[in-house]
């Protein structure tokens, strides 16, 4: 068994998607806990296609990918944030609108540049075991100052989210918090990209905060269940896929939802949901 | 109510009762005075949602030490006046201020409470982590809490006698708990001024009788108390003062004289219905959680 583990770790490719999984594990199960409990996961959904032609745009450009990828991801975020606030356009409506224009517009880009044989395989479904050490960089100081921001904010962050009224009234600038919010969102979904690629990176972000609140009530330990699911998940999806070879970000995602499932099934809050929502409705006052 | 002794309470009485026999607003006889002396001030303001106007022409003036109802119809504006003094909406036109600043800017001294519907009950924070979030304000940005803090808390939990729920999480709590613990978050932030959205809503009449003794005393202890509510039984025997909203202030003074039969019809239309002596309102039970005891919905088997 030791053997099997220590294996893979021979190789500085393997060891290098390691730290990777790890850390877009983190970084992604700190922010998804604030994602999942706004209810926006949807948001996400959207800004990983809309990074999409920026990660195109910056293979023409000769750019390095994170920042294609983080114009087009955090100009889409902070877009979607004006529009729900201020059009008066339904917020699914408008993303509906943004997601599907912006991906056809990388689409669009990726087409025009056909003699270049980019795998978009890899664009859409990541390959976390090509990560370089340049991208174990950029990685670290991405992910660095995502997680530093939220430390910093993590009050006013957990304020706003909760009572977005009362956090208003006190003082909590709440509005401009939710757009360095989106903006945190969308660098979140750009280091995600090389590990599990557009089309799946709202796992990431989502199963893992979704299982720790299945698990738990208070906040603090719903976001530290939420590392712990994430990083386990990322690092034993990644040797299930090399044992396997087969593609390291769907095995990731894959494990994260068995994991999500089971504890649906077996968690010892599963039937709280019911018991829940009897308070809510007609649960008595204390008498 | 008060003891004749107690500096803060009934400090200015005159000039509103000399108003109150006809329903018209009228102008408070010096306006820089009652600006200088009131907790929250407005005068001729005026908002609403996107271009439908939901306030018309507010003139009021509070002052410190007032335990003041704001009562009317669904619809009436209740909340959005509360809105507009917690800084949470601007005003399309007049001028407010809220303890001599403009509104939103004097945050540490104000404490608003939104109504129960509007809070996440499944969102995975315990008691104490909601009453502690009305330190925040004083704590301000990148501050964690110490041990001052965590004493307001524990002080403010005993008031509403829920310090043994300090570690639950809220969504397992009553409505009437519920209530005890965001007053609880408004009282441990220690403010000047309180601003309560349906804060005896649905509740049970212990709760009712154990929230409205705190907000007593606060305002005893010169602190300004303004609360929306629906029961008008509530506003009438605790409340000192009450004023009646729709759309615009239709009257404001001493419960007593506020809550006259001509005054609440000109406030809730048609809707109204006085049977012996005791008033009713028709058309208000959607917004309870559960109907409180107090209130009775009667349909048109009777008009006054």
């Amino acid at each position: 068994m030791i053997e099997a583990l220590a294996e893979p770790l021979r190789y500085d490719f393997f060891l290098r998607a390691l730290v990777a999984a790890a850390l877009v594990g983190t970084v992604c199960a700190v922010v998804g806990t604030f994602v999942v409990l706004k209810g926006i996961a949807f948001i996400g959904d959207a800004v990983a296609h809309a990074a999409f032609p920026g990660v195109v745009a910056a293979f023409i450009l000769e750019v390095p990918f994170y920042l294609g990828a983080a114009v087009a991801a955090v100009g889409t975020s902070l877009a979607i944030g004006f529009v729900t606030r201020r059009a008066r356009i339904r917020a699914d409506t408008a993303i509906g609108v943004l997601f599907a224009g912006t991906f056809a517009f990388g689409i669009f880009l990726y087409s025009t540049i056909q003699g270049y044989v980019a795998d978009l395989f890899s664009f859409l479904f990541g390959y976390l075991l090509s990560t370089s050490v340049g991208d174990l960089l950029a990685l670290t100081v991405l992910g660095g100052l995502v997680l530093a921001t939220v430390g910093l904010l993590w009050k006013e962050l957990l304020y706003a989210t909760f009572d977005p009224l009362g956090a208003a009234a006190s003082g909590i600038r709440v509005e401009w918090l939710e757009y360095l919010f989106l903006a945190l969102v969308a660098l979140t979904i750009v280091i995600s990209l090389q590990a599990v690629g557009i089309i799946l990176v709202v796992a990431m972000l989502v199963t893992p905060a979704a299982t720790a609140q299945l698990l738990t009530v208070r906040f603090g330990r719903v976001m530290a269940l939420a590392v712990t699911l994430s990083v386990g998940s990322a690092v034993s999806g990644l040797y299930l896929s090399f044992w396997l070879d087969v593609a390291s970000g769907a095995t990731i995602v894959i494990v994260q939802t068995l994991v999500f499932l089971a504890v649906l099934g077996l968690g010892p809050r599963t039937g709280l949901l019911g018991r829940r929502r009897g308070a809510v409705d007609g649960g008595p006052a204390t008498t | 109510m008060t003891s004749p002794f107690d500096p803060h309470g009934h400090p200015h009485d005159h000039p509103t009762e000399r108003r109150l026999p006809s329903i018209e607003r009228e102008t408070v006889a010096d306006p820089d005075h009652a600006r200088q002396h009131a907790s929250v001030w407005l005068s001729d303001v005026s908002v609403g949602y996107d271009t439908r106007p939901a306030l018309e022409s507010i003139d009021l003036a509070v002052e410190p030490g007032e335990l003041l109802a704001i009562v009317g119809p669904n619809g009436a504006g209740k909340s959005t006046l509360l809105k507009l003094m917690a800084g949470l909406l601007v005003p399309w036109a007049g001028r407010i201020e809220i303890l001599g600043a403009a509104p939103g800017t004097a945050v540490r001294r104000v404490a608003y409470v939104p109504q129960a519907e509007q809070v996440d009950w499944a969102f995975p924070v315990t008691v104490g982590d909601v009453v502690m979030m009305g330190r925040y304000p004083a704590l301000g940005p990148l501050r964690r809490p110490a041990a001052a803090d965590r004493d307001a808390v524990a002080g403010a939990l005993a008031q509403v006698k829920m310090a043994e729920f300090a570690g639950t999480q809220i969504g397992r709590l009553s409505g009437g708990q519920r209530r005890r613990v965001f007053l609880a978050r408004a009282l441990a932030a220690g403010p000047e001024l309180y601003l309560l959205d349906e804060p005896v809503t649905g509740v049970d009449p212990t709760t009712q009788e154990d929230l409205m003794d705190l907000l007593e005393a606060e305002a005893r202890r010169g602190k300004t108390v303004i609360a929306t509510t629906h029961d008008l039984a509530c506003a009438a025997q605790r409340f000192q003062k009450v004023a009646t909203v729709n759309r615009r202030i239709i009257a404001h003074g001493p419960s007593s004289l506020v809550l006259d039969p001509a005054i609440l019809a000109a406030t809730y239309g048609g809707h109204l219905l006085v049977l012996g002596g005791q008033t009713v309102v028709l058309d208000d039970a959607h917004h309870h959680d559960q109907p409180s005891g107090r209130e009775a919905h009667f349909h048109e088997d009777g008009r006054r």
